[in-house]
């Protein structure tokens, strides 16, 4: 029982904690009715996928320890760490998710710009009196 | 890597890159002249469709061809590689886009205020860039930063026509975000099991991991990201209403091509970066795809002929068109027929989806009408539209020398070889399905008498402003159409005679063989 605990929880308390923000994101995406909330959810989501992947470059573990941490150096080459061999974290992740935040940011501004437009026609951000003034725009014949 | 190279293989980079670069650009001289960023744009693309035209000559006679990015060797750098299957849809892709920009001139003074012209072209220009770039890439995290310019972009032009357009637009955000977020979430399982980006690279390392469970849950979130994007039936929702309020540009480029890029995706995940072999026997979903599309058919066809709205309608339409690809794919460990249909049904929906659209814009502009209900008496109004109109119609249900009658006689035959007869008489049900609901509106256009109704006849865009109504439809506006709908029969005679079955091979052995090293 306790090796199970070890194993798969934590040794792999990155994914359960990444994994548990991203669903509250998910959620807060689904279940808000408010658009600003639902775009701070897919926010949430994205940021929790982010530090998931971040935690992936994690690779040598069990391998170096340094002031009684398991850790490694930063993916940077110098003079004492070659000669020791150390190992050093995979920096393919990090540059991945640098890309990933450019993506994130640019999509949060699209939403948002369209989200000042709707409150700019409507009057309000939340889902449900938009969907109502919708149909009520219908009833009048305006488009 | 030779220092010398045939100057044809530089051309996939220097079509995406100038894509991108002309986008830019146009943001500079639009300020100058509002005029000038449509020109180069179609200008551009023009000589994007002769480039094409290469590539897919030198692909079929020479063989793929493979870009490193700045030198670096396949696992370590991008790689774009243009195999027979992506300079298909280069040519489809340009081809679609000429014809829409061409449309789009005059549609857009109709559907959007003149100040967002500039900005409105630049915007087409970048999702074209992101639509090449996803053709022509080789790299899975490539893939996903094309995707997103692809899809950031049509956010923004769908939410530029205002009005009814934003709340469709802001669902789509969030839709494509989870969709586009769930695709590298896929990819990054999959990297921290192989280690690599590369598709070769990716297909050789992951036979020996395929039962390892993080192989498989990448997989699936892949599937289900590029699913929202290219709305396969159960993660349709957010389309109806985008392709309703969208710029009729936008909804036609959409249809058309945008999200058969997005198809394209999916195809390439499940050929060449998995195999069939993985997709059959490790978790079996051929079948489900299969049963899923032919649902999907079926119940697109049903909400299509509930719609009034004809671009609703249309979209609803779009919905059970893609299921027939989906279907081919699903086909295809079984027999060949499915690859065929599907690949031929990427042409043959791009070309009529793309010219119902079309005169939806245009019947709007010139008479007012976006209810089915008040199209009487439209085919003498406006013949060459509602001739064009019958004829991609005629081409959506299949009837025999139009072009979805081909795609439709090929998935026939893979359901045939497969053994799996259900999906013959759905694919016949879907075809009278059609038939009821594009027949309503071509007997509203062409047999229905005088009726007194409540269509005031105004031409209005979507903020609701009334718009002064030309005389005859703009000839930049009546060309697309009808050379689309000339191409539904060119296209139709041209698949049943088996000219380009040549090409089709070459597509399959090389999905078959995957990304070669």
């Amino acid at each position: 029982m306790m090796e199970w605990i070890t194993q798969h929880l934590l040794e792999k308390y990155n994914f359960w904690i990444a994994m548990l923000i991203i669903i509250i994101g998910l959620g807060a995406t689904i279940v808000k009715e408010n658009l600003l909330k639902k775009l701070i959810g897919l926010s949430i989501f994205q940021t929790a996928f982010f530090l998931w992947v971040v935690s992936l470059g994690d690779v040598g573990r069990n391998i170096i320890t340094t002031w009684g941490l398991k850790t490694q150096t930063p993916p940077i080459l110098w003079k004492e760490a070659a000669e020791k061999g150390y190992i050093y974290a995979n920096p393919l992740p990090h540059v991945l998710m640098l890309t990933g935040i450019v993506v994130s940011a640019a999509t949060t501004a699209v939403a948002l710009a369209i989200v000042i437009r709707i409150y700019q026609k409507y009057g309000t951000i939340e889902e449900g009196e938009i969907i109502q003034k919708e149909l009520e725009f219908e009833r009048e014949g305006v488009t | 890597m030779t220092l010398i190279q045939n100057p044809v293989e530089q051309l996939p980079v220097i079509i995406v890159g100038l894509s991108m670069f002309l986008a830019y650009t146009m943001l500079l001289t639009g300020y100058f002249n509002r005029r000038l960023p449509f020109y180069i744009s179609l200008a551009w693309n023009s000589i994007c469709f002769i480039l094409s035209l290469f590539i897919l000559n030198y692909v079929l006679t020479v063989g793929p061809i493979r870009y490193w990015q700045g030198g670096w060797r396949p696992p370590w750098g991008i790689e774009y590689v243009v195999d027979a299957m992506n300079a298909y849809l280069l040519v489809i892709v340009s081809f679609i886009v000429i014809l829409g920009l061409i449309y789009s001139k005059r549609n857009v003074e109709f559907e959007i205020e003149a100040g967002k012209h500039v900005v409105f072209y630049v915007l087409v220009q970048l999702m074209i860039a992101g639509l090449y770039g996803i053709t022509v890439t080789g790299d899975l995290f490539n893939m996903f930063i094309w995707l997103e310019i692809a899809s950031l972009t049509a956010y923004a032009l769908i939410a530029v026509a205002g009005g009814r357009a934003l709340r469709p637009a802001y669902n789509y955000v969030i839709m494509g975000s989870i969709g586009a977020c769930l695709y590298i979430f896929g990819v990054c399982w999959l990297y921290s099991v192989t280690g690599t980006l590369n598709f070769a690279d990716m297909r050789l390392l992951l036979p020996l991991v395929y039962d390892n469970k993080a192989v498989q849950m990448g997989f699936a979130m892949i599937v289900v990201g590029v699913m929202i994007k290219a709305y396969i039936f159960p993660l349709h929702l957010w389309q109806p209403d985008v392709y309703t309020y969208a710029p009729s540009t936008i909804s036609s480029l959409m249809a058309s091509v945008h999200v058969k890029v997005m198809f394209y995706i999916l195809i390439r995940m499940f050929y060449s970066v998995f195999t069939l072999g993985f997709i059959n026997h490790f978790i079996g979903l051929d079948m489900l795809i299969c049963w899923v599309a032919a649902i999907a058919i079926l119940a697109g066809s049903i909400w299509a002929i509930k719609q009034r709205n004809l671009k609703r309608m249309l979209a609803y339409s779009s919905v059970s068109q893609m299921a027939y690809i989906a279907l081919g794919v699903g086909l295809s460990p079984l027999s060949p027929w499915g690859l065929v249909g599907a690949t031929a049904h990427i042409l043959n929906h791009a070309i009529g989806k793309g010219c119902l659209f079309m005169c939806a814009g245009a019947m709007n502009q010139q008479e007012g009408v976006k209810d089915i209900r008040n199209f009487e008496g439209l085919g003498k109004k406006m013949p060459y539209v509602s001739a064009a109109f019958t004829i991609a119609a005629f081409s959506m249900i299949g009837i025999p020398f139009t072009a979805g009658f081909a795609s439709k006689l090929f998935l026939i035959f893979a359901s045939l070889e497969a053994n799996q007869y259900a999906f013959v008489v759905i694919l016949l049900l879907s075809g009278l399905l059609n038939l009821v609901y594009f027949w309503r509106v071509i007997d509203q256009m062409y047999f229905v008498k005088h009726k007194a109704t409540n269509n005031t006849g105004e031409a209005t865009n979507n903020t609701g402003e009334v718009k002064e109504k030309g005389k005859s439809l703009p000839l930049s506006m009546g060309a697309p159409i009808v050379i689309l709908a000339a191409l539904c029969i060119i296209m139709g005679i041209v698949w049943l005679t088996m000219i380009p079955l040549p090409l089709i091979n070459q597509i399959l052995s090389n999905l078959r063989m995957g990304v070669i090293i």
